[in-house]
Parts: structure tokens; sequence; C-alpha cells
């Protein structure tokens, strides 16, 4: 079976980038092909690189509170090239109701400080398993 | 997506498709000897560059001043970036992006990460196939990034037809330059961080290793004091071959250059490019992309093999059968070999597929 591709990344202004380091690490060591970007990308950079290297997942964290005008960006950026099959996950400090809000629109879970990051690599690889098996 | 609406994509330049087809060729997911065969007319227009150096020596820096420097010129690029895969994971950091940022929004350039899954030589062994795919979508110049090297990985010489290697003062002394190996192969030499000490004397050391490597040593000298050692020096030989060009032969430069502040990086461009019409001129670059085609068919040849036999049940389960005779002394491994291949010849022509 192939990797799981995943894109890493850290759009809008904060400069807190230890939780995407962990978890890029964390998802590499679950044997997964982690795209890391750096800080401070915007959406189009986010959305661009998600095609280019054609990834399973794009993981987003955030902790500026921008969530709701950049997620939704990213997800519409990345429709608009035809890849609605991209799961949308991350995490950072995201309220609840905003939680419910971006998965009415199709983003994946999105995961609080403290989560464990086993829990996070069980949900992409479930998801990418079913996946794989409606694309058979 | 369909496969014909996936290739109209392609053919329409939509880099989605183009994404999408790399990954079927990376993964040798099924219809991709069918999509690199389609390609293959369209092949040979790119020009192929290969950086190759040290972990940490500036190769994605240096990338990515390259890519500006052609786009200013008006030419699409494509950038494949290799990164390590893990033995003990499978898993993979790409981060050669990071250093990319610059040029990561110009719709003339499409950059992919790729990791070595398993492979050894400094590159991942679909990269030659996906560098074919990015030359038939039409990039004008492919800019082929290795894993960070040490000595021995070659693999790069093979794929592009300028090889860069991108030294930093820490990369050695002078019996590093005389060593074996990634040395050999490269057509232009670059020190990078030349603004940090030892520089000039690592770009000395290639030098004087060039010049050996003509034949131009210090034997000849009678004396060492008063005399005018300038001529007989391998070093200056070698500088002074590398710039004036001789159409016949072709002497690497050795070039200073420090990417952080975008210094040298417009004589590195320059350098490319008279390497390239060299290739031309000698007729080298025919043969040395003959060289590669007649490589790419072997290994065709030898993946293709590997997988016949090596899923076919019916060859795993003779093997097993005759192990315990090899155990106890009573076959070699070689007649075992042999008798096998004896017995699958229709297996390795092919003709259980049908």
């Amino acid at each position: 079976m192939r990797p799981i591709r995943v894109l890493v990344a850290k759009p809008g202004l904060d400069g807190h980038d230890r939780g995407a380091k962990v978890v890029a690490a964390a998802l590499r060591d679950a044997g997964m092909e982690v795209i890391y970007t750096g800080l401070h990308q915007t959406p189009e950079m986010i959305a661009t690189a998600a095609i280019q290297e054609d990834v399973d997942v794009i993981g987003l964290s955030i902790l500026s509170g921008a969530h709701m005008t950049l997620i939704p960006r990213v997800q519409d950026l990345v429709h608009a090239q035809g890849r609605d099959d991209i799961l949308i996950t991350g995490g950072g400090i995201i309220p609840k109701e905003d939680v419910d809000t971006l998965e009415r629109r199709g983003i994946g879970r999105l995961f609080g400080p403290g989560t464990p990051t086993t829990e996070l690599i069980a949900y992409i690889k479930e998801w990418f398993a079913t996946r794989e098996k409606q694309e058979a | 997506m369909s496969s014909n609406r996936l290739m109209d994509d392609f053919d329409a330049g939509k880099p989605a498709a183009l994404a999408r087809v790399v990954s079927i060729v990376e993964n040798h997911r099924e219809g991709f000897e069918q999509i690199l065969g389609d390609l293959h007319p369209r092949t040979g227009r790119a020009r192929r560059i290969g950086l190759t150096g040290p972990p940490g020596a500036g190769k994605s820096t240096i990338t990515a001043l390259l890519v500006k420097r052609f786009r200013e010129a008006g030419l699409r690029v494509g950038v494949i970036a290799v990164d390590p895969t893990s033995p003990f994971t499978g898993g993979a950091l790409l981060g050669d992006r990071v250093r990319m940022e610059s040029v990561a929004l110009d719709p003339g350039v499409f950059i992919r990460s790729m990791a070595t899954r398993g492979s050894l030589g400094g590159l991942a062994a679909a990269t030659r196939e996906v560098a074919d795919v990015l030359d038939a979508f039409g990039f004008d110049r492919l800019l082929i990034e290795t894993v960070g090297v040490g000595q021995s990985e070659l693999d790069v010489a093979r794929t592009a037809d300028t090889t860069a290697l991108i030294l930093v003062p820490e990369s050695g002394d002078s019996i590093q330059t005389l060593k074996a190996g990634v040395m050999e192969v490269a057509d232009i030499f670059v020190v990078n961080k030349a603004d940090r000490p030892g520089a000039d004397r690592l770009r000395n050391d290639v030098e004087l290793m060039l010049g050996l490597r003509k034949g131009v040593s210090f034997g000849s000298v009678p004396a060492h004091h008063g005399i005018d050692l300038k001529r007989m020096n391998p070093a200056r030989a070698a500088r002074e071959a590398a710039a004036a060009p001789n159409p016949a032969e072709w002497t690497p430069p050795v070039l200073s250059t420090i990417a952080t502040k975008d210094e040298g990086i417009t004589d590195f461009v320059a350098a490319l490019d008279r390497h390239f019409a060299y290739l031309e001129q000698s007729g080298k670059l025919g043969a040395r992309r003959r060289e590669r085609l007649r490589e790419r068919v072997m290994d065709i040849v030898e993946q293709k093999i590997r997988v016949r036999l090596w899923k076919d049940t019916a060859t795993m389960s003779r093997l097993e059968l005759q192990l315990p005779s090899v155990e106890e002394g009573r076959a070699t491994p070689f007649a075992v070999a042999d008798q096998l291949l004896r017995q699958s010849g229709e297996l390795v022509r092919g003709e259980e597929d049908k």
C-alpha cells in the first residue's frame, strides 16, 4: 500500500509552529509522507502546495483565531481545482461552535490542545482506509 | 476521474491533473505504463539539471534562486525535491518547500516533493519517470534536487543533463576532494556559504583535484625557490581551462555563491548555459540521453522480471522446496537460481500474463 501523503501547514500570522512540528514528526513516525511548508502560509500557498503534491490530507494548525476565515478559504481553493476528495483537518484553539460550523461545511475533525497524536493518526488512517475502499 | 479525462486535463495544462499523473507514475498504479508510453514522444525538450550535495549545503535555497532566474527569462520550471524515507517506519518529512516559498505561487512553477522510499542512490526509484512526466507537460527546465548526500549517491548523474555539486566550507579538506564518487560526476562545482572561513581553501582544493585529473601536476617542477610556479600549478590550470571553454572538452568550473544573499547565482546560471551548449556542440547530449534510455530499458526489464518471478506462487514454492538441499550443501544457490530461471522461461517472457 502506498504511504498516505499529508500537507502540514501553518496558515496565518501567529508564529507558534511547535505544535505543527510535533504533529508533522508524529505523522512521519506513523509511516506517512509529510510535506511541511513552514510558517505564515497564505491559503493560496497551502492550496497550491496541496494540489502540486497531490496530498490526501491537509492538516492545518491555527492558533491565531482566524480559523473561520482561513480554513474555509483553503477548502474553497482546493475545491476550485477539482479536488474535493482531500480531507481537511487540523488543530488549534478553536471554540466548539466554530468546530461545528466548520464540520457542517465538510471540514474534518479539528483537534484541541492536549489531544494525543495517536488520536489524530488513528483518525487519518481510518479516513484513508474508508476512502480507498470506496475507490476500489 | 477517468483516465481519458485525466489526460485531457493534463494536455490542457492543469496542475491538478499533472499532480495526479505524477502520483500514478510514482506509485506505479494501474495504467502508469500506458501513460509513460503515451508521453514518451513528448519528452526530451526540458533541460534537466541535477543539484546534489551534503545536507544543509543550501541545495533548496539555490534551487529557489535558480527558479527565479529562469522565470525572469520567461522559462517554465519544474522542480523535483527528494528527501529520505525512514527505513524504520516508511514515513518521511519532506521539507524542501520551506525554502522555495518565494516561487511557490508562480503558475509557471511546479514543485513536487518525493520520498526516497528505500532507494539509496540519492533519488527515489521513480524520480526519472516523474521527470519524464514533467518534461512532457512542457517545462523548459527541470531542477532535480537530491537528498543530502555523502559520497556515493550518484543516481543524479544518470538522471540529469547537467549535475551541479553544492559544497560548503565545512565539506572537508583536500583529501575529501580526491576521493572517488560524487566529486567525479559533477559538471559544475558550487562552493556555497562562500563568506565563511575556509571557502577559498575549499575552492582551491577542488580546482587542484580537477587540475590533477587533467594530468597537470607539480612533477616537472625542478625546484621551489625563485621559480614561477604558476604555469605548473594544477589548480590554476583547471581554473584557466574552465574559463576558456573548449568545445571538445569540459573542465568543471568551481563557483562561489552566498545563496542567502543571492550572490553568485548569475554566474551559476551562466555556467549551466555554457555546459548545456558544450553538451550540444560536442555531441555529448545525445550520448548522455541515449545512455539514459539504455539504462531505462534495462531497469524496466529488471523490474518486470522481478515482479513476474517473485509474485508467482509456483516459482516461490519451487524455491522453498529447494532450500533444504541448499542448507545441507547438496545444492548451491547458483544451481538453484539457474534451475528456477530455466523453469520460468515462459514467465519471464510474460506469456503467462495472457
